[in-house]
């Protein structure tokens, strides 16, 4: 469970070039639910989820996880509580370390002790879930990560940031890197991963096909702002042509981008 | 000839270790082994100077110097400085420092009283020769099984993210500051160390001591790197001993055969300055072909694409 109250996120703050990037923005999302974010650049989606990670510090209001405020914890302290996936697939993963090592990594949260990293308990374990992506990785324990493929590499974040059940995943244009073929077989283990383990979960993106179809639940942002916010019937019933519709009127005009996505 | 190269490839092996945590695991560029380094020589000497007992003088040595690294790692988190400006700072303070440790002088001989080297000598009675080497080969075998371990403990792994991609270690909910500043301070105790042992080994502790170390346990690490390539820490941590045999053997070779090609003791700091500069070029076009990799060439089309 994760609520935004009043939260308000200002760049530059204190100069003549001070912005608010997020504006007095309040949000529940209960546990289990997965809402896809959309909005144009600039909107403040990655900001908001910035707020929600802890690489940014809100200007005013509050950011409760589970009931309590966080707002005030350093990010490595969030980052037991919020799985995050980004763009890049590089962002997620450790190159030039083992695809074991940075399994054993992502699967402590929280502070290190002079314990063994690895048990052979949990190697299998690992394992297990490796072999679970379908792509062979379970077979490529001892090989660095930067000999992965982008897909390769976004499905071992995707699994870093998700096996150990946070309170809210954030994903954050987690297949916009990736080629159709990988960002469809990303997507799926995305729809596993939260539906399998319950998750809470929050999806930026800018394919309105996949902000139609996935999820529980649709919100619209703009100008730092949510401006409009869909779920139930509403959200099931959402086309695309539906959703386009409702984001030129939110933005009073179009952009040739919008083409391109559609395309 | 042979025994003497290892005698001080070994001593300077524990130095490179220090120089490979901060340079190489942190990818923490540091200069404070050039206090450090000397700090423990003096810490040691000082020490058993006065009667304690040198296993103790050698941890005060460690001690010390991770101390110093501490406070590099300190002001580097404080300041958000460069490293380097926060290990120069550090390595001009600790000059002073390093002269009120010796007393005041310059120079603290140990030929009177060298209980490290007594030990050293007495290792292998039957082979008086090797007897240092073999002395020195045990103490860099625990050094590096302490090591080995270390990095396969969860804060020794998280350790080695960090120089990688830190936003993975702050994603697995570990602070990043302390483990790098651990890191750093283990980085100068190991350079203490060294020192401790090279002041032994030399028979004086000098404050000049730690005048060109980092070249020169860069430049063995990066001998290293070619003799041996793993992604393996365990074989890292080993290749980084053999670079600095293999170092101390080309220095070696330039002092006692230099003169054929005009070349002086004086002329082998350029020659460490070279190894350093070709080992920053091969690191340069490493990372250029991981980055011209499929995968990171994808992301960063996106990004540009998304800006």
């Amino acid at each position: 469970m994760i609520a935004l109250e009043s939260l308000s996120v200002l760049f530059n703050p204190g100069t003549p070039d001070e912005r608010a990037a997020i504006k007095d923005l309040s949000i529940s999302v209960p546990r289990g639910q997965w809402v896809s974010l959309i909005g144009s650049n600039g909107a403040g989606k990655t900001t908001l989820f910035n707020a929600i990670a802890g690489s940014v510090s809100p200007a005013a209001g509050r950011v409760i996880i589970d009931g309590l405020d966080r707002s005030r914890d350093a990010e490595y302290l969030r980052a037991r509580f919020v799985g995050r996936v980004r763009q890049d697939p590089g962002g997620g993963t450790a190159p030039d370390m083992t695809v074991m090592d940075n399994l054993a990594l992502a699967s402590r949260k929280g502070a290190r002790r002079l314990l063994p990293a690895k048990p052979r308990a949990l190697k299998l374990l690992l394992k297990e879930r490796l072999a679970e992506l379908g792509m062979g990785l379970e077979e490529r324990c001892d090989e660095n990560v930067s000999r992965l493929s982008g897909g390769q590499r976004q499905a071992l974040a995707l699994l870093m940031a998700a096996f150990t059940k946070p309170a809210v995943l954030l994903l954050d244009e987690h297949t916009a890197a990736l080629d159709p073929r990988n960002a469809d077989i990303v997507m799926e283990l995305t729809r596993r991963f939260v539906r399998g383990y319950g998750l809470t979960a929050m999806m930026v993106t800018h394919d309105m096909r996949r902000a139609a179809a996935e999820g529980d639940r649709l919100i619209m942002m703009h100008e730092g702002q949510i401006v409009a916010d869909l779920s139930g019937q509403e959200k099931k019933g959402l086309s695309v042509e539906g959703l386009v519709r409702l984001f030129k009127e939110v933005r009073g005009h179009e952009y040739a981008e919008d083409r391109d996505l559609l395309s | 000839m042979i025994e003497a190269i290892l005698v001080e490839g070994l001593i300077y092996a524990v130095l490179a270790l220090g120089v490979f945590i901060s340079f190489r695991v942190l990818d923490f560029p540091d200069l404070t082994a050039e206090g450090a380094f000397p700090l423990g020589a003096a810490a040691a000497a000082a020490l058993i100077g006065a009667g304690a007992h040198p296993a103790l003088a050698v941890l005060a040595a460690f001690a010390a110097a991770a101390l110093a690294g501490a406070a590099t790692g300190a002001i580097y988190a404080a300041f958000k400085v460069p490293s380097l400006l926060a290990g120069i700072v550090i390595m001009t303070g600790l000059w002073s420092v390093n002269l009120r440790v010796l007393g005041g002088r310059a120079n603290l001989p140990l030929i009177a009283n060298n209980p490290i080297m007594d030990a050293a000598y007495a290792t292998l009675p039957a082979l008086p020769e090797w007897s240092a080497a073999l002395f020195f080969a045990l103490v860099v075998a625990l050094v590096l099984a302490l090591l080995v371990w270390f990095f396969s403990t969860e804060a020794g792994i998280a350790m080695g993210a960090l120089g990688d991609n830190e936003a993975v270690v702050i994603a697995a909910g570990a602070n990043p500051v302390s483990l790098r500043t651990a890191g750093v301070a283990l980085s100068g105790g190991l350079c203490g160390l060294s020192g401790a042992l090279a002041a032994s080994y030399q028979g004086f502790a000098d404050v000049n001591f730690g005048s060109g170390v980092v070249a020169a346990g860069l430049a063995s690490v990066m001998v290293g790197e070619l003799m041996l390539k793993s992604n393996r820490i365990g074989l890292q941590i080993v290749r980084v001993v053999l670079g600095s045999i293999m170092f101390r053997g080309l220095m070696f070779a330039g002092r006692s055969y230099g003169y054929l090609i005009g070349m002086t003791p004086n002329d082998l700091r350029f020659v460490t300055a070279l190894l350093v500069i070709g080992a920053i070029a091969l690191g340069r076009v490493r990372k250029k072909r991981r980055i011209s990799s499929p995968a990171a060439a994808l992301a960063g089309a996106a990004q540009g694409g998304a800006a």
